[in-house]
This record gives structure tokens, C-alpha cells and sequence, in this order.
């Protein structure tokens, strides 16, 4: 049931055939998320799309777009629009291909209102030798690593009044990780800004601990220069009224390592959008993400690596368990392997596993190819259901039922929970998805 | 000795069409050491009563009783029966997945013996079954049934039998969809599980094939959601000869007939 749909480096490949069972496939724009339809008791779908037939960009982006160029077609990720300025992005209405399944009315004011709220506060715990400061609106580095690509990351950048600068020097190799508590307090509509800088041969890991109450857009630049080996984990353990949304863009050097986790757990609605873009060769990333939706909680993730240059590696897993009515995740991830980009080595893929009915798991695997001199480029995605059946079936072998549950779900996300490699973390978050499972056991 | 008594079962489901009654009124008595075979054509209610013994909430008892050495199985949840020492082989094992065999066949036998298994000689007790049963030393890091194939999903399910070591062991079709050779590989599993002593067979099958190589002592012929008759071991060679035909009466009479003729 959680085969994995594999589509190999093929341009212009047909959509995933639904030839496994229980699998469902969706076409465009299906989301009732925003148009103002009833949402059915969908309790899984899944779309998968081929790069032909996804339209990343409407044709408005296309008139300020800062990434693209002549000959880019809009459907492309290459098309998508940039800008540091608010004013440049269109009001959302909800049906932007990158908006659909947002719930635009849980945002609470996020896309449409100055973001002058209270920050949540920050509190960096670091290891020696590492630079941590508060700088204002016009320091160099802001602006090093990212460019906002949607209009909340865009509100954000314009409304952001401080950002604090982590620094790991060239060369600096860090034992402890840098932890960064990030705790919200404050429920008006707030603007955050992070600046991760990894110098040259430095290995280092941060930890961006997102908890309380917020209603933040943030924005986190990283900066992975020449072969520095970075790890950033961002874990939103937000109280249940929290609405999030982070823009968390890498940049890499040459020979860089990058290591990205997305563990989101709490908040009403957290959307997260990492991407990661390749600037120089023999670069690696690695994307892992977890997510655990309980009753009425949107999770999203949408996902960007950019092969713009030669002979890079990227791998991308994220894996979601849904339980509860209306609890509903995301998960689009883009790949783009540029016409520049020979010898790239690309894969990408996406679990979900549905606990009960009601619940709603969305899985868009998207790969862009624009040169078929690589190494290789892959993308599957899988949505499969935990039902009745297997409660029997684990039951039936003497297990007790919540025995069952937790066997299933501890098993399925502990590959992302161990690529953390931070023990007490680690024991953390595995008591935190417990905690989410025996929540919703009622 | 234990000995597990259905008395006078009767069990309906729930379907579009209302509720339908299955079983009409069973009665079998099964003691350690016993073999016994049931059988009977498509839609008698075989697999109704293999389900309903382990448990599963699909089915509901409306009459009767279920016991295990006088302990009332029926007011048992699923788990309990396990535990208690009801086995079934499912005759379509699930694929579970995020469940790797290794940690599910650890947990379940920690759940029926109420401890951990000893470490070292669980892990060689697993590998020398596995061993015995052909399955492929790479399944243990495979998720539970996830991808195997029919033959390798029943041969997992013997292999449970033989690991968890079950008072009653009722095998739910174990044959069907099973080439000779493993039909063969699957039937000596039972027959080492067997052959322990401690353990008493409800062996639900439609094709008389499997009793060649387990040899049962009590053959019981389902028609209807009854037992319409019971014998010896001769019964099976009988119907291996006859089929279901001369059972058949109105409406069934077709898919009995159907499947003598599959079984031809």
C-alpha cells in the first residue's frame, strides 16, 4: 500500500498512473480549499504531475519575473516571480497555482496586512566562535541568500524591522549545535528575519526552535559557502492558534554539504517553503521534512531545489502521518534541473500515511528537466492508509491497539527523526509525535 | 490438553442490503493435537468463521458461544484472543506499512508471552525458521507483507504460527493461490508446528489438494452456513471424488458446481 511511484528522468512524462490501489489522482485546480466549495470527506489523494502539465506560474508572474528570461515557459519553475517588493506580488486570491490549497482566511492577515505585530523574541544559545548579532534593515547581508518568491515572504521583507545574524566563521568546526529558541508571543501579524552564514570549510548546526503563539512570516537566509557542511533544522512546535509561514532559502557554494529538516507538529496553519539553489558545482543537499496533522491543522510544505549548475546532488524525503477530521497537509516539491546543470544527481520523494478518515493529504511531485545529459532524476510520491484492516491484522498477533498505532507511526517517521542526529532532539520529537497520537486516540 | 468449543454459532454482517446471516448455527469441538479440516464451496461461510474466532469486528456473533477451555473467547478483544492463544493465518494477509518484520515479529511475541523474547536466540529461532519456511533472509528488513507476493504472504503467516506458538491455529485458505512447491514448503510448517504437541488445527480449505500433505483427523463439509456433514479422514477423499455436488440444493447448487469444476 505505500508503494512508491518512480518516474525515471523522462521529459514530458505522463502524470503517475494510478495503477495502485487506493490511489487516487487529482488534476488541476481541484482543491476546494479556496473556492469557496464544500470539502467532501476526502480521506487521501494524491496528484502527481509531470512537468508538462504543471503550471507553477500563472502568466502574471511572468511581467516582474527576476529568475526567468525570454523563452521560459510559465508553466516552468524558472518563470516563477521574485521580488523584494510587497507591490510587485498581486493580491492572493487563493486560486494561484502556489495558493490553492492554502486556506488564505486562517492566515489571519499574513497576505494583507502591514505585519507590525511583536516578532517572536529570539534566544541563540551557541558554541564558541560563533558570531551571533542584531542588525537592522540595511546590514550587507541581508539580501546574500534569498529573494522572497511569494507575497507573504515579500510582506515579510518589506516589514521586518530587525534580523538577527548567525555567523559560523571559515573554518570554525562545531562540536554542540547553535540553537535558536524562537518564542512567540504575541497573536498580531508579525514580520521575522534570520540570516544563517556557514563560511568557507565550516561545519555547523542550527536548530531554529519555533514555540509559543505567533502569527509570523518569516524569512531565513542561508548562506553555505565553499565547502562548508551545514545542517538546519526547523522545528515548529507552535501552541495550537499559531499561523507560520517561512521561507527558508539556501544558497550554495562550491562543494558545499547542506542539510535541511522540517519537523512541524503545532500551529494552526504552518507553510513552509525551503528551497535550495545550487551556485556553484560538487554541491549536496539533503531535504528531509516530518510532519504530523491532527484534527482541523494545515500543513504545508512546498519545496524548491535548483540545479542551476553542474555535477549536484540533491535528495529530498519528507514523510507526514494525518489523523483527525479536516487535518490536511501538502507537500509540492519542485525540481529543476536546468540546461546548465549536466551530471546532475536528483531525487525526490514523498510519504503520507492517513490514520483516520476525514483527513486530507496532498502530494504534488513535480520535476523540471532541461538537460538529459545527468546522472540521474527521480520523483515518487505515496499516500497510504493505516485502516481497520491493519489494526486487525497487527491486533490479531496479540498487539493491543495502541501498541498497533504507535508501531506504525514511530516506524514510518523515524527515518526523518534519524537523520537529526542530535540524541535529546531526537527523544523529543519522538515523544512530541507520540503525544500527537495519543491526542487525537479519542 | 486445552480444547477450544464453538456451540450453536450464528453470525450475521451488515451489508447494503441489511443484515444477512451467515452462520447458522455451528458446533465444533477441537482438542490439542486434533486436526481438523473444513470444508466447503464458495460463500459457505468457512472464512466467516475463521474471522469470527479471531475477532474481527466485521462479523457479529447474534448466538452462541466460543470458549477456550472454558474461558469465554467472544467477550475477549482481538488482541486477548491472541494472547490467549488463538492463531489465525489470514487468507489475505496486509501489508502494514512503517512496520518492519523484524520489530513486528519482536513486538507481537513480546505482546502473546508477555516478555521479551531472549535476544540472542529469538534473532537464531527467526533465521532458522525462515530458513526452513524459504523466505529470504532480506525479508526480515522489509515492511510486513509490504510488496510479497501471495505465496511469500502465506509463508510469513506460517511463519508467525511457528514462532508465537499457538494453543489453536485456524488456517483461513493457507493453500489457495499456492504453486506445489509451496504448497509443500507451507504444509510441513504446519505439520512441525504440529507435530509439537500443543497445538490443535482448524485447517479451512476448499480444495482437498492441502490434505494430501496434512493429514487431517476430523473432516466437517460446510454447506449453507452449517456443517451438513462430519467423518474421517475417507470424508475428504470422498469429496476429493465427488465434490460439493451432492450437497447442493436450490440456489447454491451453481456455485458448488463452478467450483468442482475449478477443482477438476
Amino acid at each position: 500500500m505505500t508503494e512508491i511511484t518512480t518516474e525515471k528522468a523522462r521529459i514530458g512524462a505522463p502524470s503517475a498512473h494510478p495503477f495502485i490501489d487506493g490511489f487516487t489522482e487529482e488534476g488541476e485546480n481541484l482543491s476546494p480549499v479556496n473556492t469557496g466549495t464544500n470539502t467532501s470527506s476526502t480521506s487521501e489523494k494524491t496528484s502527481a504531475q509531470a512537468p508538462s502539465a504543471g503550471p507553477l506560474a500563472g502568466a502574471s508572474a511572468k511581467s516582474h519575473s527576476h529568475g526567468g528570461g525570454v523563452g521560459i515557459p510559465d508553466s516552468s519553475r524558472a518563470g516563477r516571480l521574485t521580488s523584494y517588493k510587497l507591490a510587485d506580488f498581486k493580491p492572493l486570491t487563493g486560486l494561484e497555482e502556489d495558493w490553492r490549497f492554502t486556506p488564505l482566511k486562517r492566515l489571519r492577515g499574513l497576505h494583507n496586512e502591514v505585519l507590525s505585530g511583536s516578532a517572536p523574541s529570539v534566544a541563540v544559545t551557541a558554541p564558541e566562535g560563533v558570531v551571533v548579532e542584531t542588525v537592522g534593515r540595511d546590514d550587507v547581508r541581508i539580501g546574500s541568500a534569498a529573494i522572497p518568491e511569494d507575497r507573504v515572504s515579500a510582506n515579510a521583507w518589506e516589514n521586518f524591522t530587525e534580523a538577527t545574524v548567525i555567523t559560523v566563521p571559515a573554518e570554525l568546526q562545531l562540536d554542540g549545535e547553535v540553537s535558536v529558541l524562537l518564542t512567540g508571543t504575541s497573536t498580531e501579524a508579525s514580520a521575522q528575519h534570520i540570516v544563517i552564514v556557514a563560511g568557507r570549510f565550516s561545519k555547523s548546526r542550527i536548530v531554529l526552535d519555533h514555540q509559543g503563539s505567533a502569527i509570523v512570516s518569516e524569512n531565513v537566509e542561508i548562506l553555505v559557502e565553499d565547502g562548508a557542511d551545514l545542517t538546519v533544522i526547523s522545528l515548529q512546535e507552535w501552541n495550537d492558534d499559531a499561523v507560520h509561514a517561512s521561507s527558508q532559502q539556501a544558497k550554495l557554494g562550491r562543494d558545499a554539504k547542506f542539510k535541511h529538516i522540517v519537523v512541524s507538529l503545532g500551529g494552526d496553519v504552518v507553510r513552509m517553503t525551503p528551497s535550495t539553489r545550487f551556485t556553484a558545482p560538487g554541491a549536496e543537499a539533503e531535504m528531509f521534512g516530518l510532519y504530523f496533522a491532527d484534527a482541523g491543522q494545515h500543513l504545508e510544505q512546498r519545496l524548491f531545489v535548483d540545479h542551476a549548475v553542474a555535477n549536484c546532488k540533491s535528495r529530498v524525503l519528507y514523510k507526514g502521518a494525518l489523523q483527525g477530521r479536516n487535518a490536511h497537509t501538502v507537500w509540492v516539491g519542485d525540481v529543476l534541473i536546468r540546461k546548465e546543470a549536466e551530471g546532475t544527481d536528483s531525487y525526490e520523494a514523498n510519504r503520507n500515511l492517513v490514520l483516520t478518515d476525514g483527513a486530507r493529504a496532498d502530494s504534488v511531485p513535480n520535476l523540471e528537466i532541461e538537460t538529459g545529459l545527468i546522472e540521474g532524476a527521480g520523483h515518487a510520491s505515496a499516500t497510504g492508509r493505516f485502516d481497520d484492516e491493519h489494526l486487525f491484522y497487527l491486533m490479531a498477533r496479540g498487539i493491543p491497539e495502541d501498541v498497533a498505532r504507535r508501531l506504525v507511526v514511530r516506524g514510518f517517521l523515524n527515518e526523518i527523526i534519524q537523520q537529526i542526529k542530535v540524541p535529546e532532539l531526537e527523544e523529543r520529537l519522538t515523544e512530541a509525535v507520540e503525544r500527537e497520537l495519543a491526542a487525537s486516540d479519542n | 490438553m486445552s480444547t477450544l468449543e464453538i456451540k450453536d454459532l450464528h453470525v450475521s454482517i451488515e451489508t447494503e442490503q441489511g443484515t444477512k446471516e451467515i452462520l447458522k448455527g455451528v458446533s465444533l469441538t477441537i482438542k490439542t493435537g486434533e486436526t481438523h479440516a473444513i470444508m466447503g464451496p464458495n460463500g459457505s461461510g468457512k472464512s466467516t468463521l475463521a474471522s469470527t474466532i479471531a475477532g474481527h469486528p466485521r462479523y457479529n456473533v447474534t448466538r452462541g458461544t466460543i470458549t477456550l477451555d472454558g474461558e469465554d473467547v467472544l467477550a475477549m478483544s482481538v488482541d486477548q484472543r491472541a494472547r490467549a492463544g488463538v492463531f489465525l493465518a489470514m487468507q489475505y494477509p496486509v501489508e502494514v506499512p512503517g512496520v518492519t518484520m523484524t520489530n513486528f515479529l519482536r513486538t507481537a511475541k513480546t505482546a502473546i508471552d508477555g516478555e521479551a523474547p531472549a535476544l540472542r536466540t529469538w534473532t537464531k529461532d527467526v533465521k532458522a525458521a525462515m530458513q526452513q519456511l524459504r523466505i529470504d533472509a532480506d525479508f526480515a528488513q522489509r515492511n510486513v507483507n509490504e510488496g510479497f507476493s501471495g505465496g511469500e504472504k502465506k509463508r510469513v503467516e506460517i511463519l508467525q504460527l511457528e514462532l508465537f506458538k499457538p494453543k489453536f491455529a485456524v488456517l483461513d485458505e493457507t493453500d489457495s493461490g499456492l504453486d506445489v512447491d509451496a504448497l509443500k514448503v507451507v504444509s510441513e510448517g504446519v505439520n512441525r508446528a504440529h507435530a509439537t504437541g500443543n497445538m490443535g488445527t482448524l485447517l479451512i480449505t476448499h480444495y482437498t489438494r492441502i490434505l494430501r500433505y496434512i493429514k487431517p483427523d476430523f473432516v466437517h463439509v460446510f454447506v449453507d452456513g452449517q456443517v451438513v456433514e462430519e467423518g474421517g479422514p475417507e470424508l475428504a477423499d470422498r469429496l476429493e471424488e465427488e465434490g460439493y455436488d451432492r450437497y447442493a440444493t436450490g440456489a447454491g447448487a451453481a456455485t458448488i458446481a463452478a467450483a468442482t469444476a475449478a477443482q477438476a
